[in-house]
């Protein structure tokens, strides 16, 4: 596979890293020499705080009591860090007489754009707009990258780790 | 493989035709436009026949559709965001909602992930159990495709006979696990409870009975005449379109690619029983029709089959044994002070799940349903996704609805079998 900087293999599965600036080389490769026809999905994630909780054995972290984790008293070891924020995986499927899976992952700094693999899977299209539209990756040369799940003047990108959750801060009248 | 046809059916349409350079979106033409006659119609979200709220902004010129443009994100919940909020074993209960009306499935894949990066031993009592419900939830499913799918083409006593059965599909949910739909009857490592003592009889008399509810529906549609013209011929999807448009199920196999995840990646205990797979070639509404049906007597088989297994296991465990991700028995917690404190980490605390990320992909029977999962190594989630097909399929919109008449936009949309619970997530 062109461009490959590492492969990994973990619990059955394969994950070839390749480089961002060329996935679309290795997207090729992948679809044309080795089979993968079909583009089962593609999934992006946040990799902010990574690991960031502290081992077992010391209650909080080193920033005090984490109260968004109730009860959680930290990691029984610290996961293996990951090299930039964000992971995009495309998972990758041969529908063919040999049929068999793998995944091919860029890493990425926050607004770091990735090129687009429309051209290569038509199906992209969609999967690449909700990762644009929840996790906020930027898909150079998509032909129609806009917000598909949510409003398209909505703020922010939910599924990032520094997106706030909880509800609407409520105003009691007495406090008023 | 069933492709059997005493009549004429339309001709398989081969070429390409995925609208350039956006694959999800019919444009019209500049010239077209320049007519003057082209009339722009917002079609949903709100409306009986998207299956949801599905909305298609469509451009019409005369009756043919020259343009459209799906737009979904009206059901967006958040499901994957509050998952990675939650404890493993709490997070389950969202994955049934996903797709409501293949809750089972949607369970089943979370469970599954989790299972994956755990290493867990699952007994096979539970794995036959779940994949006896998984088929009766997917002749539910189907039932209710076909039960709006025709309603939607004014077949409206279709209606009345399908949900007669999905009645007693819903029964035995009910009666297993205390619940009609969002059953979350499976949990990591097993089931959540035996099975009712009660449960074999009345699946016994559900298995019997369905086929002949089948010859109803056959009788209604299969040679009908209004149905036959609505249906043959439209909504034409070829083998290589549906594989770059990511389509998978029934739609797939409706387009004549032999595909199917129970079969070429045997899971739980599909790679024992004995069924087909129903492959149509002609890639239309009818041959979508048909292999929904075909699907739901082969499912019926598979049933029958998994009921014959499960009742000679009476007595076996139905859940692993693994105290640190499993509940202990709830008289346990009575006379044994270990099992109190089990099952006081696990329902605070959650199990941790070993750091990975891990895909797992299942046939639902909308098609490829997958969950990636990623862990950190403590007790939450650190990402779930699911990889819808009714997301999928409502891309192959546009390329189903090339030339289509604006009368037949309801019955292809009907016959990409889309759940927008699932779709918007």
């Amino acid at each position: 596979v062109p461009a490959l900087v590492e492969t990994v293999e973990e619990h059955g599965e394969t994950t070839l890293v390749v480089d961002p600036a060329r996935v679309v080389e290795a997207a090729m490769h992948l679809r044309d020499v080795e089979g993968f026809n079909f583009l089962s999905d593609i999934t992006a994630a946040d990799y902010l705080g990574w690991g960031k909780h502290g081992v077992s054995g010391y209650i909080g972290t080193a920033a005090g009591r984490d109260l968004n984790t109730p009860m959680t008293q930290g990691y029984q070891s610290l996961p293996k860090p990951k090299p930039k924020r964000f992971a995009v995986n495309y998972h990758l499927l041969s529908v063919s007489e040999r049929p068999r899976r793998v995944r091919l992952q860029v890493w990425l700094d926050d607004g770091e754009p990735v090129p687009t693999v429309v051209p290569v899977w038509p199906t992209a299209d969609w999967h690449e707009r909700e990762a644009f539209d929840l996790m906020g990756i930027t898909f150079s040369g998509h032909p129609n990258l806009k917000r598909i799940l949510l409003d398209d003047d909505w703020e922010g990108h939910p599924l990032r780790k520094d997106y706030p959750i909880g509800g609407e801060p409520v105003r009691f009248s007495e406090a008023e | 493989v069933a492709v059997t046809s005493d009549r004429q059916r339309a001709p398989i349409y081969e070429g390409t035709r995925i609208p350039q350079p956006i694959p999800t979106m019919l444009r019209v033409s500049q010239e077209l436009r320049e007519t003057g006659d082209v009339m722009t119609v917002n079609f949903g979200p709100n409306h009986p026949s998207t299956h949801g709220v599905l909305r298609l902004i469509v451009d019409l010129f005369g009756e043919d559709v020259v343009g459209l443009e799906a737009v979904v994100g009206y059901l967006h919940t958040g499901f994957e965001k509050n998952m990675e909020q939650k404890t493993w074993w709490k997070a389950i209960t969202y994955s049934p909602r996903i797709d409501y009306l293949s809750f089972q499935n949607n369970e089943l894949v979370f469970v599954l992930a989790a299972e994956k990066l755990l290493a867990m031993e699952v007994p096979e009592k539970a794995q036959w159990m779940r994949t006896c419900l998984c088929e009766l939830n997917r002749i539910h499913s189907h039932l209710v495709w076909l039960a709006t799918a025709a309603l939607e083409l004014g077949a409206i006593s279709m209606f009345w006979y399908c949900f007669r059965e999905r009645e007693t599909v819903l029964d035995l949910f009910e009666l297993v696990a205390g619940f009609r739909m969002h059953t979350r009857y499976f949990q990591v490592g097993g089931l959540a409870e035996d099975i009712p003592r009660g449960f074999f009889p009345e699946a016994h008399k559900f298995v019997d009975w369905f086929p002949h509810a089948l010859d109803d529906y056959e009788a209604m549609l299969s040679r009908n005449r209004i149905w036959l013209e609505r249906t043959e011929g439209i909504g034409l999807l070829s083998a290589d379109d549906a594989i770059a448009l990511g389509q998978s199920g029934p739609v797939l196999r409706a387009s004549g690619v032999d595909w199917d995840l129970r079969k070429v990646e045997p899971y739980l205990a599909y790679g024992t029983v004995d069924f087909d797979v129903p492959v149509y070639p002609q890639g239309d509404v009818y041959a979508r029709f048909r292999v929904h049906m075909d699907e739901m007597l082969q499912s019926n088989r598979i049933v029958a089959q998994c009921l014959d297994r499960l009742e000679a296991m009476e007595g076996q465990p139905w859940t692993s044994d693994d105290r640190k991700v499993v509940l202990p028995p709830r008289e346990e917690l009575h006379t044994s002070m270990e099992s109190l404190i089990h099952h006081f980490k696990i329902v605070t605390e959650g199990y941790r799940v070993p750091e990975g990320e891990v895909y797992v992909a299942v046939e639902s029977p909308r098609g490829e349903l997958a969950c990636y999962v990623a862990s950190d190594g403590g007790p939450r989630p650190w990402r779930v996704k699911f990889r819808a097909p009714s997301f999928a399929a409502l891309e192959a919109t546009a390329t189903c609805m090339s030339d289509a008449l604006i009368a037949d936009m309801i019955a292809i949309v009907g016959s990409l079998d889309t759940v927008m619970g699932e779709v918007d997530r």
